[in-house]
Formats: structure tokens, C-alpha cells, sequence
């Protein structure tokens, strides 16, 4: 295990190091830890959790307000990498309720369903309703949006959206912009944002002050964390250039059910894990496909992620828990 | 706690963008979608006259480039355990979704080069050729 965190450890300084931050500017990320930021490297490696739980109470305490992320939960997949995805996804309502502190809502970033079918929204929505934060805010994945474009999905999720279903919000001083990155996907591409939606991003942050934090959260990663998987999206440095101004940017994906993190300048990239089930780290398989690990590990390999602000930090700090 | 939502549509363009898959939907005729009950369509026992199959695993088309002879009918099977579509890059053919098992036939009725991705997964192509 000891083996495998360093790997881990050393594929990050890798890839900071192919996009061009020094290794200085790593141990400045680094540093941002002793002010909040908890830097974990992959799902449900002991160091992480340890962190997590020490962190979550000491940052739960002086937080102004924490949310909780939750992803991909594939409701209706039942093949042997999770033959029972109803139960994770109770547990994680369950983890997210013993929280020391309780978020004040959820961000769900994707892939509620794994066929896009009504009864697969029902299940999550009925087993979200025990969590004690009330509001939810939904992004598709591409699981959500099979067939009918969209159509099902928006009717559901879509109210206080736009008719293509991305939208922002304010939560005490903190701007979140919910974007949809799953539809209209071209042959050979990645996920994307298009045109229209960019357009409108622009303005929806142009009045904004730069002291503003902002919280991205998307399905599909905004950076390129594996292009030969389709981990990526196409147009995402065109969003990210009109929120590069803003001292904290924080960037909340799913899609790739495993954590990894990266720092751009100001900005944070975050990914969480599903609740469902694992899928291996880049390149380290065939395909992104499902990862069956032994059943009595399953539930170090899915988790939450629980972000918690604090007035005047640079950074939000962003801490995974598995479901063990 | 105060939460505003803000949006702009763009109520022209997303009609048009309906009416385009619209379009590009009804254009699936020949085009069949089954759900197979857990039996592969087809053993790898040679080809049967007048058709063909491609296979989906671990997230590709294979052969990724599979050349048939006129009025072909070509058996798409999903073998992963996540669902994928069989869709071409220029309307001619659109299948659903197809999770783990299920299959999706086109008879390819004119001479041509037919490339197609799966929409869900769009790195995942591939290439009908039609002799």
C-alpha cells in the first residue's frame, strides 16, 4: 500500500511537472494544505482517509459553510463490479448525515442513472431524500442524457435552468455554476460545452468581483485528465479563461469515479469518487470500463467529497471520505 | 440563504438544433434494435451469407474497419458492461442505446465508406466500408 501511494504520489509530481509547474510551485500547492486544502491523491488510500477525518472535524468547525459532493451513482447498473448500487448510495447518504458538520446542500455531478431510465431517477431521488440536506443540485452525465438528448432528464432536474440545463447560483458569497458538458458530442471528441454555453458563462461571471469564489462543477473533467479515454473536455480552457481573474476557483468533476486533483494557478481541479463503482486509473487497463476489486473492498474505493469554505482562505478545502 | 438562478436561452437556436436530430433520427430506417435475451446474436462460425458482425469490447468497435459486400446486414453487439450506440457521423443510421448483450443491425443497401462513434463515448469509432 505504502508502494502504491508513492506511485501515486510520483505519477502527481509527474504530471504537475509535464504541465510546466516547477517542483517549487508544488510544494507551494503543498502548502496551501496548512491553510485548508487537503491534498488527496486517491481513492481510499489510508493517508487520504486519515487526513479526512482528522481534517473534516478541525475544518468543519471554523467552516462558514460546507456542501457535499456526490457522483455517478449509476442507479440500475447491477453487473459484478457493484451488483448493488441502491445500498452505496444509502451508505453515502449515510456518511454525508454523521458528517461533524452537516452541508448545507449536495451537488450531485453526474451519472444519477446509468440508462437514463425513470425509475433509475426515482430510486436516487428516493434515497436522497433521507439525506438531511435538503437541496440537491444536479449536472447530467452522459449515463443521464442517453436517447432522448436530454429531454427526460431536464423535465426532472431542469427547472431552474436553462432549457439546455446548466445554470449558477449564490450561496453565502460563494458564485457555484453548474455546467452540462455531456451532449451534442462529436465523433472522436470529448465533452463539451459548445458555444452558447460559453457565451453565457461569460456574462453570468462578468459582473462579478474578483474576490468572488467561485465553484465550477461539471460531469466530465474541465482538464485533460485522460484525453485517450475521453477524459477531457474539448472547449474547457475557453470556460476557464473567463474565471481565471478570481483569487479561488474551484473545479468539481465526476465521471472517472476515482479522486485526482490539479492546480492551475489559481484554479483547483477536483474529481470525486462514484458511489457506485471504481474504474482504474488511467491507462493502468483496456478501457475506463468498471474495476472489480474484491467485494469487501468495494467500499474503500467509493466515497463523498465534502468542501467546506471559509471566509478570507485562499482556497476551499476539499476532503474525501470513502464509504469503508 | 439567498440563491438566485440566472439563465439566457437561446430559444431559436435550440429549435433548430431539435429539428436537426429530428432530422437526423428519422433517417434510421433499415435499422433494427434488439434486445437479445442474453445470447449473443451470431458464433464466430464464419460469416453467414449476407451478413456481418462487429463486437464492442473494452470500448472499441472491432473490427474498426469492417468491409462488406452490398446489402450487407451488419449485427452490432455490445459485449462491455456499459452501455454504448452505434450512431454514424453523417445521420445515415442511429441506433439506442444498447447496454451489455443487446444488438443493433443496418443493412447497407449502397456502395460507400459509412464511419460511425459511439455518441455516449465518442472516442470509440469506427468504419463501414461498402463494396
Amino acid at each position: 500500500m505504502a508502494n502504491k501511494n508513492q506511485d501515486v504520489i510520483d505519477q502527481k509530481l509527474q504530471d504537475l511537472n509535464n504541465d510546466g509547474i516547477d517542483r517549487r510551485g508544488f510544494l507551494k500547492c503543498m502548502a496551501w494544505a496548512g491553510t485548508g486544502l487537503v491534498w488527496t491523491m486517491s481513492g481510499g488510500i489510508p493517508v487520504s482517509h486519515a487526513f479526512a477525518r482528522g481534517m473534516g472535524k478541525h475544518a468543519g468547525k471554523s467552516a462558514d459553510f460546507s456542501f457535499v459532493q456526490i457522483s455517478d451513482s449509476h442507479m440500475g447498473f447491477n453487473k459484478p463490479a457493484n451488483p448493488d448500487v441502491a445500498a452505496t448510495l444509502k451508505a453515502a447518504v449515510d456518511k454525508i448525515n454523521g458528517l461533524a458538520t452537516p452541508p448545507e446542500f449536495l451537488l450531485h455531478t453526474g451519472d444519477i442513472s446509468h440508462l437514463s431510465r425513470a425509475d433509475e431517477f426515482d430510486n436516487v431521488d428516493q434515497i436522497l431524500r433521507s439525506a438531511r440536506a435538503k437541496d440537491v443540485f444536479f449536472v447530467p452525465g452522459e449515463h443521464d442524457v442517453l436517447d432522448d438528448n436530454g429531454k427526460s432528464y431536464l423535465e426532472r432536474y431542469g427547472k431552474n435552468a436553462s432549457p439546455s440545463g446548466w445554470y449558477s447560483f449564490d450561496h453565502k458569497g460563494v458564485h457555484f455554476i453548474g455546467l452540462v458538458n455531456v451532449l451534442n458530442l462529436k465523433a472522436g471528441g470529448l465533452g463539451s460545452l459548445g458555444g452558447e454555453q460559453l457565451e453565457w458563462m461569460e456574462k453570468d461571471v462578468k459582473h462579478l468581483k474578483h474576490s468572488t469564489p467561485i465553484v465550477v462543477f461539471a460531469h466530465i473533467p474541465l482538464w485533460a485528465a485522460y484525453p485517450q479515454w475521453g477524459w477531457g473536455t474539448e472547449d474547457s480552457a475557453q470556460a476557464l479563461s473567463y474565471v481565471k481573474r478570481f483569487g479561488s476557483v474551484t473545479v468539481l468533476n465526476g465521471h472517472i469515479h476515482q479522486t485526482m486533483q490539479k492546480v492551475e494557478g489559481r484554479v483547483t481541479f477536483h474529481s470525486a469518487m462514484s458511489t457506485a463503482f471504481p474504474q482504474p486509473q488511467p491507462g493502468k487497463a483496456d478501457s475506463p470500463g468498471p474495476m472489480k476489486v474484491p467485494a469487501e473492498q468495494l467500499r474503500s474505493v467509493l466515497g463523498i467529497t465534502d468542501v467546506n469554505y471559509v471566509r478570507g482562505r485562499h482556497s476551499l478545502a476539499v476532503v474525501d471520505s470513502t464509504l469503508a | 440563504m439567498r440563491r438566485q438562478i440566472k439563465w439566457r436561452g437561446r430559444l431559436a437556436t435550440i429549435q433548430m438544433v431539435a429539428m436537426f436530430l429530428l432530422l437526423a433520427g428519422s433517417q434510421s430506417l433499415g435499422a433494427s434494435d434488439q434486445a437479445s435475451t442474453g445470447q449473443p446474436t451470431g458464433q464466430a462460425t464464419g460469416q453467414p451469407a449476407g451478413k456481418a458482425e462487429v463486437k464492442i469490447d473494452n470500448f472499441s468497435f472491432g473490427p474498426e474497419t469492417l468491409t462488406v459486400s452490398v446489402g450487407t446486414t451488419v449485427i452490432w453487439t455490445n459485449r462491455d458492461d456499459i452501455p454504448h450506440t452505434v450512431v454514424s457521423t453523417e445521420g445515415v443510421f442511429k441506433s439506442k442505446v444498447r447496454d451489455t448483450d443487446e444488438t443493433f443491425s443496418y443493412t447497407f443497401s449502397k456502395a460507400g465508406t459509412y464511419p460511425y462513434y459511439c455518441s455516449v463515448h465518442p472516442k470509440m469509432t469506427g468504419k463501414i466500408v461498402v463494396q
